[in-house]
């Protein structure tokens, strides 16, 4: 390969400057000729049946032009195929606090605020379930009737080899309980729709990461084809997760319009999005590890309670996940994972940066760190002794390819002075670490899994403009510009030069969207087929101006040249000009499916991926022994991201997961107390750190460049998040002697642990009370030939 | 997004002319930076019909010394004016170090000092929307019959959640009070009763024109607040101190003012135990036990009480070591 002139520079985004001057223009901004607006009630009780909805008043409140409830929009919907459990209104029940029950459209948003007030509705109220415990106890009531387990939504057993016998061979074995709270995303945006239907046709403007879902949901529920609805992505101020499925106001937005006539805003308060949630799951987490004297790991066997809230949304995915992808990191001769989703009276839970992966991460480390203090080794040397090597296959039939985890580690490890630093520091003061793994896109999709993960288009025109379109959902992250940077490398032109239309279901192909760090990987390897087709028919085209073969031809700035002689060249205009000439209009799609990847167990393809990131994590922590109080003072993360298409964009990705590991380490917790209610749902109650509480981060990219990515390139916007707070919870235990097994460490938690009185009552933690069945023993999926 | 109610707004230009709106307008509630009060009024905690804005009144902006080496700040003063003010940089350090603990950078741009000392007291329970109100039923401050923190009890226990009145108590601050009927001085420690709903001993057409500082020589004061981040919160607890020395560096006097804790800024008399003392680590444990354990905070802020209780013994203790080096 010749040198890059694009790929591997740090470049600023194309779309910054728009971002930065306020240019750029958001759901909110949104305004159409004749718009209203739109209004959700929602209910006040967990957990109710609703005996009657009398919305005379509110219609007849001058201002108002329609008010929907349950019935108007009966289809049920749901992000994933075989859970489809959601409406976009309840319909004769409520299951949590902030649930939507009716809509307004208004010619204003107070009037439509004022008509809610209006709706008279009545509630029966039931006994909510609102901790895992209750609602897995016998005779518990049912938030869903078509579990087969009351309010187990999912239940997964898996094992892989023999962990009793694998306990036996160890010389030392642990169980340890953990709790990892749950927590929201709160993206700087809220959720804001525009929804406009037209002569029978939909265009709805929403901020989602996953516009070709929310088209699929919108024609189910609306009953109307599929090829009539458009779903237009305007700037997005982030998800990480919580915009990544079909939501109550997107259908709601739309029957009103639909019903009305005018389009229909909807724009959430902070309040609402909090409600709304699809936040990380609570989880407990039992755990117990064997490991050889020389720290060998010979077993592993987790047991996880996921607390689902009221819905599904990806929660079979999520079940899956915290089993799946503790494994991947080091090497783990037998596994048993015991994984169950519980439905409770709360907020639906569903995907966060990370998804599944943080949970276990956080229990696994921890209790490796035990392991390590109890052989007497080093933390870091315990690690390595077991680490995955590149090109392998795990125990639960997952395909490694390239693998930089080993040099991530000995990145942080001498970054943060590890060997000479760590123990010798001052009361208060401690390191901890922890690595990690992620998906560069999910191996699987539940709707076709034949078909494509992601398409593009890229075509070009006679005067030289260039133009790529893909279904992808730049919501923060740079997929734009990832995308116009490989068109860029590929025909000799820069990033600002290449259009990108993306996230417009009416004009682009398929890409599945932004989750599950999925877009680089695939849509770049989509664009990069496109691409490459439009390009062997320029070379073709210059090939016969320069007399020379095609294979001898280069891209250079603006021209395609001689490689040999750059002297003999041809601006890349004049070559486009032949090429239209030759060829016709010059225009070409490609697409990406992942390889057939998974092992011989049903659900085994969740957790798959065609390439897998890695991380590792060095935090050093100032604990005040006086207050409690933890400050984070720097974290050292190296992450393996294949090449790093854009550096810049790559540290800014590593740089956002940090931050908001600390959160989740610190302070951020969705808590919802014993009336059902959430305890803080404002950005002044649910504490996210602000710049005062941002540690120094140290970001290093390691590039184990892989086979199958885009120029090598992997995933780099969720992964790091993994190792953070264990490695931060590590270092707390190494600057205070005090173990903490659950998150977050607020300063009263550890004032507390740290002040213990004799005799003072301990919480211990512990999991619900569960029987999981027999497991599914699956023979093991080789794809290296045979390991032994 | 959440809108403000609809409400008058009237804009005087002089004392005079405020002080005769609110003869005029007996509901009309008075607002200068409107960074409390404007929150509340878009979650429907209060509704009044007509706001009387302060930020135009030219006399409550200015600083003056007095002949008797007191200070006088203007109540419609931002809370970053006084922090940038020559005279109070020089005069009133502690002050100048207490003000930045305030809410944020923004809000103390458009927040004063008036606006400070007469913020309304705060609970979990009512700070909240109308919709969450009427999920969780209403209380006491709000327009039900019980109070969510100790519902066997028919007082309001909302806390007094100012950064600045435990120190300007401690540094004996008094206030000045005009209304079209006269005016008044009082001590600012009589500007608050104990009672969340009516935390104010003010009358509604009382306008607070300034805050006196006496004459503070060889004073050491501080101010430290217990929050889970280093901005925007609100504080779980505070402790504001005041120590005055002889040449000998006996204490002559001392005051630990506790904000948080209960509606009104609680002044902690066991402060006297230092009076008359040199000052060692031992004694200030002591005294700072002993004000802990008349401190009982209850659960409507952010931390646990009992967690807020431990920290008055440290937070004071860690005040008084600093004031006392």
């Amino acid at each position: 390969m010749s040198e890059m002139r694009i790929v591997g520079k740090p470049r600023t985004k194309i779309d910054a400057v728009s971002k930065v001057t306020g240019a750029a223009k958001y759901g909110d901004d949104m305004m159409l000729p004749r718009m209203a607006y739109g209004k959700l009630l929602r209910s006040t009780q967990p957990h109710a049946y609703i005996r009657r909805i009398d919305v005379s008043r509110a219609r007849a409140l001058p201002g108002v032009l329609d008010v929907i409830t349950g019935k108007d929009l009966p289809i049920h919907y749901g992000v994933l195929p075989n859970n489809q459990d959601e409406t976009a209104l309840a319909m004769d029940r409520v299951r949590y606090i902030g649930e939507p029950v009716a809509a307004v459209a208004a010619l204003d948003e107070r009037t439509a605020e004022r008509a809610c007030d209006l709706i008279e509705v009545e509630y029966e109220p039931i006994k909510p379930l609102l901790t895992m415990e209750d609602a897995l106890a016998p005779n518990a009531g049912r938030i869903h009737d078509w579990t087969r387990t009351p309010n187990a939504h999912k239940i997964v057993s898996l094992e892989f080899g023999d962990v009793e016998a694998a306990f036996g061979r160890a010389d030392l074995v642990r169980e340890d309980t953990f709790l990892y709270e749950g927590n929201s995303h709160v993206p700087l945006e809220t959720h804001a729709v525009v929804a406009k239907f037209e002569g029978g046709h939909l265009t709805l403007w929403s901020g989602t990461q996953v516009p070709h879902y929310v088209q699929r949901a919108l024609a189910q529920v609306l009953n109307i084809p599929h090829g009539h609805v458009r779903v237009i992505l305007p700037a997005i101020g982030g998800g990480f997760g919580g915009k990544s499925e079909p939501l109550s106001f997107e259908f709601c937005a739309s029957e009103l319009s639909r019903r009305t006539g005018r389009p229909v805003k909807i724009v959430l308060t902070r309040e609402e999005q909090f409600y709304t949630h699809r936040g990380r799951h609570p989880a407990k987490m039992w755990m117990k590890t064997g490991v050889k004297r020389d720290g060998e790991l010979t077993g592993l066997a987790v047991k996880i309670f996921l607390d689902g809230g009221a819905f599904s949304s990806f929660g079979i995915a999520s079940t899956y996940y915290t089993g799946a992808l503790t494994p991947i990191t080091y090497k783990v001769p037998a596994y048993k994972f015991d994984g169950v989703r519980v439905f409770t009276n709360k907020p639906p839970c569903g995907p966060k940066r990370g998804h599944g992966g943080p949970q276990p991460r956080f229990g696994f480390e921890i209790q490796l760190d035990k392991l390590a203090e109890d052989l007497g080794m080093d933390p870091i040397a315990l690690r390595r002794r077991n680490l995955v090597e590149p090109y392998s296959t795990t125990v639960n039939s997952l395909r490694i390819t390239s693998c930089g985890l080993s040099e991530c580690i000995a990145q942080v490890e001498k970054g943060s002075g590890w060997q000479e630093r760590r123990g010798k520091m001052p009361p208060g003061k401690g390191l901890g670490f922890a690595a990690s793994a992620y998906l560069s896109g999910t191996g699987t999709t539940m709707w076709h899994p034949d078909l494509p993960h992601s398409g593009a288009h890229v075509q070009i025109d006679r005067g030289g403009a260039i133009t790529v379109f893909c279904g992808s959902a730049e919501i923060g992250q740079g997929s734009d510009h990832l995308l116009a940077a490989l068109v860029a490398e590929e025909l000799g032109v820069y990033p600002e030069d290449v259009r990108v239309v993306a996230g417009d279901t009416g004009i682009t192909p398929v890409d599945l969207g932004s989750y599950s760090s999925r877009v680089t990987f695939m849509s770049g390897n989509a664009t990069l087929k496109a691409t490459g087709e439009l390009k062997a028919k320029l070379l073709e085209a210059a090939s016969r101006v320069l007399e020379t073969a095609p294979e001898e031809l280069e891209f250079g700035d603006y021209e395609i040249h001689d490689r040999n002689d750059h002297a003999n060249s041809i601006k890349l205009v004049d070559a486009i000009v032949r090429a239209e000439a030759q060829f016709g209009t010059l225009g070409a799609t490609g697409s990406y499916s992942p390889p057939r990847l998974g092992g011989n167990y049903r659900g085994s393809v969740i957790g798959t991926s065609p390439a897998y990131s890695f991380t590792a994590c060095v935090a050093q922590v100032d604990v005040d022994a006086d207050t409690g109080e933890v400050r984070v003072e720097k974290l050292w993360v190296a992450h393996d991201c294949g090449r790093a298409l854009n550096p810049t964009l790559v540290h800014g990705q590593i740089q956002g997961c940090a931050y908001m590991g600390v959160g989740e380490a610190l302070m951020e917790t969705q808590q919802i107390d014993g009336r059902g209610l959430h305890m803080s749902p404002s950005l002044l109650e649910y504490h996210l750190p602000t710049s005062i509480e941002t540690p120094e981060i140290e970001t290093i990219l390691v590039q184990a460049i892989d086979p199958e990515g885009p120029y090598g390139a992997k995933e780099a916007g969720e992964g790091p998040q993994n190792p953070i707070v264990p490695a931060i919870t590590n270092a707390v235990y190494q600057a205070t002697g005090v173990r903490f097994d659950e998150t977050p460490l607020s300063a009263d938690k550890v004032y507390r642990a740290l002040h213990k009185k004799k005799g003072q009552r301990e919480t211990t933690l512990t999991i619900p009370e569960f029987r999981f069945p027999e497991p599914e023993r699956p023979t093991p999926r080789e794809y290296y030939g045979d390991c032994s | 997004m959440i809108r403000l109610p609809p409400f008058r707004f009237f804009t005087p230009g002089t004392l005079t002319e405020a002080t005769r709106l609110f003869a005029e307008h007996e509901r009309a509630v008075v607002v200068s930076g409107g960074t409390d009060l404007y929150p509340n009024m878009k979650r429907l905690q209060v509704s009044p019909p007509s706001l009387i804005s302060l930020r135009g009144v030219r006399e409550l902006k200015t600083i003056q010394a007095g002949a008797d080496g007191s200070i006088h700040l203007g109540a419609g003063m931002t809370l970053t004016q006084i922090e940038r003010h020559a005279l109070v940089r020089e005069r009133v350090p502690s002050l100048v170090e207490a003000i930045p603990l305030v809410s944020t950078l923004p809000l103390r741009n458009m927040g004063t000092l008036g606006g400070n000392l007469c913020l309304d007291t705060r609970c979990h329970f009512i700070n909240q929307t109308p919709f969450w109100r009427q999920a969780v039923g209403s209380c006491l401050k709000d327009v039900g019959d019980v109070c969510r923190v100790a519902p066997g009890g028919s007082r309001c226990w909302a806390i007094a959640s100012a950064d600045l009145p435990p120190l300007l108590i401690a540094l004996g601050a008094r206030i000045r009070l005009v209304s079209e009927r006269g005016e008044r001085e009082i001590p600012l420690s009589e500007l608050y009763r104990d009672d969340g709903i009516h935390y104010l001993n003010k009358m509604q057409d009382e306008i607070l024109t300034r805050v006196i500082l006496p004459r503070n020589e060889n004073v050491r004061a501080g101010y430290l607040k217990l929050r889970r981040r280093g901005a925007f919160d609100f504080p779980s607890l505070g402790v504001g101190a005041a120590l005055q020395f002889n040449a000998d560096g006996v204490c002559e006097s001392a005051r630990v003012v506790l904000g948080a804790v209960t509606s009104k800024p609680l002044e902690m008399p066991q402060a006297q135990g230092l009076v008359g003392e040199k000052l060692s680590a031992p004694l200030i444990a002591g005294v700072a036990e002993a004000i802990a354990l008349q401190a009982r905070p209850l659960q409507l802020a952010d931390y646990t009480y009992a967690f807020r209780k431990q920290m008055v013994a440290v937070y004071t203790s860690k005040l008084l070591n600093r004031l006392a080096d």
